[in-house]
């Protein structure tokens, strides 16, 4: 910086009185140091804009993080009056509620999977490889329950489960998070069908295999990888629902979402952001693996 | 062309019963709810009810969730022109390593985050006490309108983003470089070249965002307690307080009517665009 300084005055330097035989050398050089000067400020301008923008972005992860280890924290004081993980040792008590709840929640998203991939793979390959009438309305149909106010629809849901006594249930509450998972599960495995060669199940045909055997000794292993993203994204959403839950699963289903909701409501904030760090951990770690799922050629048809 | 197949109809089946129970038949119901009065005949008095309590949560949720997309739009706009545009390498490459975080975190734990960050004593305002750039006494609590949309925000950007990243990528180079070359300003080439060809992708992206918006209810259940709030939560509240289905599905109907508006002009604005083309 300081070497830059004794240029500086160069620029001020009226351009008139400049004998022509150095003006051009002369002018170079200061447009140099100014392209400099605002190379610097720039950069300056980019470190202070990104730190603003990882601070707004993660300014809100780090308070979870410093509640979910503060023992006492109060109004005066900036940061945690005292540290310790009494509340980790509360609710990873293997008789606690929130284990109880990651256990129901775990466990429902699993068999939302389960649920939800029974219906899409036939549904996904009848969408990718055979004739349907009004193929693009069918595959809206699918997209409505996503793209669709959903509250006042799980307040009627509720109503006629309850009718059936579904409320309440672990069945009732698996059916609401697979039909709203149906966007993702179906629209994928049809696009992971869609990409794979027609010739390789030709082959297969040739030399004698059946269209069953075809299909699960060929095209079904070759759609894996895109199946299995569906079902990550299905077990995501499961996971994380919370609105069909409050609705369908009250009040004898409790999931992490309801548990973390109540403890927030409660002002328990050190057990609601524990449970919201458990609900983090797959949310970031799918995050990362999502591309090794999720094939450009895959991405590329999804919802066509 | 050959005729339907059978079998494919067969394999949809499944799925398409499951949408057909679990989201048609619901809808149905609310609409039947939303518009018979008690005798059984057809009237329009829960919505009457719905607007003489909730008229002023309607304009709020309109408020909110217009400004929220608004905002993201701009957000994802900025952030995607940069990863396109910038000539600066760590600038984009950092970028790129951040911007993505939100999008997999649940609403839920979004909120909770939000109601400690913006909290009159979180993390924001300590912050900027620390820094020296606001005084103690000057600090305030942004749960309210605010709180909302900022989660909101918070929570939309990365998606919309990461459709708009992907579809400027996609933009053919030599008309950003012509553009460039003819001595036209990076925000120029964004605003004149690039944006027009991934309207399209802001467009879905944005109408995606606004019915999500409009969809949630932990939102404003956890980071605005407070009255006016958004038509979710009075949902939740004619329900669990009064069993009151009728007005609560009278405001589900509203709320389809607002979402519906948003769908026609994006789908106005592609028919439009299949002419023109």
């Amino acid at each position: 910086m300081s070497g830059e300084a004794p240029l500086l005055p160069a620029r001020a330097e009226p351009l008139t009185l400049v004998d022509p035989a150095s003006d051009v050398p002369r002018r170079s050089a200061s447009s140099g140091t100014r392209a400099r000067f605002w190379s610097l400020g720039s950069t300056g301008l980019k470190i202070v804009g990104l730190a603003i923008f990882a601070f707004l972005l993660f300014g809100p992860l780090a308070n979870l993080a410093l509640w979910s280890v503060a023992e006492r924290w109060y109004t005066p004081f900036k940061l945690p009056v005292s540290y310790g993980m009494r509340y980790w040792e509360v609710v990873f008590r293997p008789t606690g509620d929130a284990m109880a709840s990651l256990a129901t929640s775990i466990s429902i998203a699993c068999l939302t999977v389960l649920v939800a991939l029974t219906v899409s793979v036939p549904a996904g390959y009848a969408l990718a490889r055979l004739r349907l009438p009004w193929r693009t309305a069918l595959m809206i149909l699918f997209l409505l329950p996503q793209a669709f106010p959903s509250v006042a629809i799980y307040i009627n849901v509720a109503r006629v489960f309850y009718s059936l006594g579904l409320t309440g249930t672990i069945t009732g509450v698996v059916l609401v998070h697979a039909a709203h998972g149906l966007v993702y599960s179906v629209w994928i495995a049809a696009a992971a069908f869609a990409a794979i060669d027609r010739d390789l199940e030709l082959a297969a045909r040739n030399i004698g295999a059946s269209p069953l055997r075809t299909f699960f000794t060929v095209t079904l292993p070759l759609a894996a990888p895109g199946i299995m993203a569906s079902a990550i994204f299905v077990f995501l959403e499961s996971l994380d629902e919370f609105t069909g839950t409050f609705f369908v699963g009250v009040p004898q289903v409790t999931t992490l979402p309801l548990l973390l909701y109540n403890a927030s409501m409660g002002g328990n904030y050190q057990i609601a952001s524990i449970t919201a760090l458990i609900l983090l951990v797959p949310s970031v770690l799918f995050m990362i693996v999502i591309e090794r799922f999720l094939k450009a050629d895959v991405l590329s048809k999804v919802g066509q | 062309m050959a005729r339907p197949s059978f079998f494919g109809l067969l394999l949809i089946a499944p799925a398409w019963a499951m949408i057909g129970g679990l989201f048609l038949y619901p809808l149905g119901f609310s609409l039947i709810a939303a518009f018979t009065e008690p005798g059984g005949g057809l009237s329009l008095m829960h919505f009457q009810k719905a607007y003489e309590l909730y008229s002023t949560d309607i304009l709020f949720t309109i408020f909110i969730v217009i400004v929220s997309t608004l905002l993201t739009g701009l957000f994802a706009i900025v952030i995607a022109g940069i990863l396109t545009l910038s000539e600066t390498p760590w600038l984009v490459t950092a970028l790129r390593n951040l911007y993505r975080w939100p999008l997999f975190i649940p609403f839920i734990v979004a909120a909770q985050c939000m109601r400690t960050f913006l909290a009159k004593n979180g993390l924001m305002n300590n912050s900027f006490v620390a820094l020296g750039l606001m005084e103690p006494l000057q600090t305030t609590s942004l749960l309210d309108w605010r709180g909302i949309i900022i989660t909101f925000v918070w929570k939309q950007v990365p998606f919309v983003t990461l459709m708009l990243a992907g579809a400027m990528a996609s933009v053919d180079r030599a008309t950003i470089e012509a553009g460039r070359n003819l001595g036209a300003s990076r925000l120029r080439v964004l605003i004149e070249l690039v944006l027009p060809q991934v309207a399209q992708t802001l467009l879905v992206g944005l109408v995606l965002s606004f019915v999500t918006m409009l969809s949630v209810l932990s939102v404003p259940m956890m980071v605005a307690g407070s009255q006016p709030t958004m038509l979710t939560v009075d949902m939740a509240f004619r329900i669990n307080s009064y069993g009151d289905y009728a007005t609560a599905n009278a405001l589900g109907v509203i709320s389809y009517v607002i979402a519906g508006t948003v769908a026609w002009i994006y789908l106005r604005h592609n028919i439009k665009r299949e002419v023109q083309a």
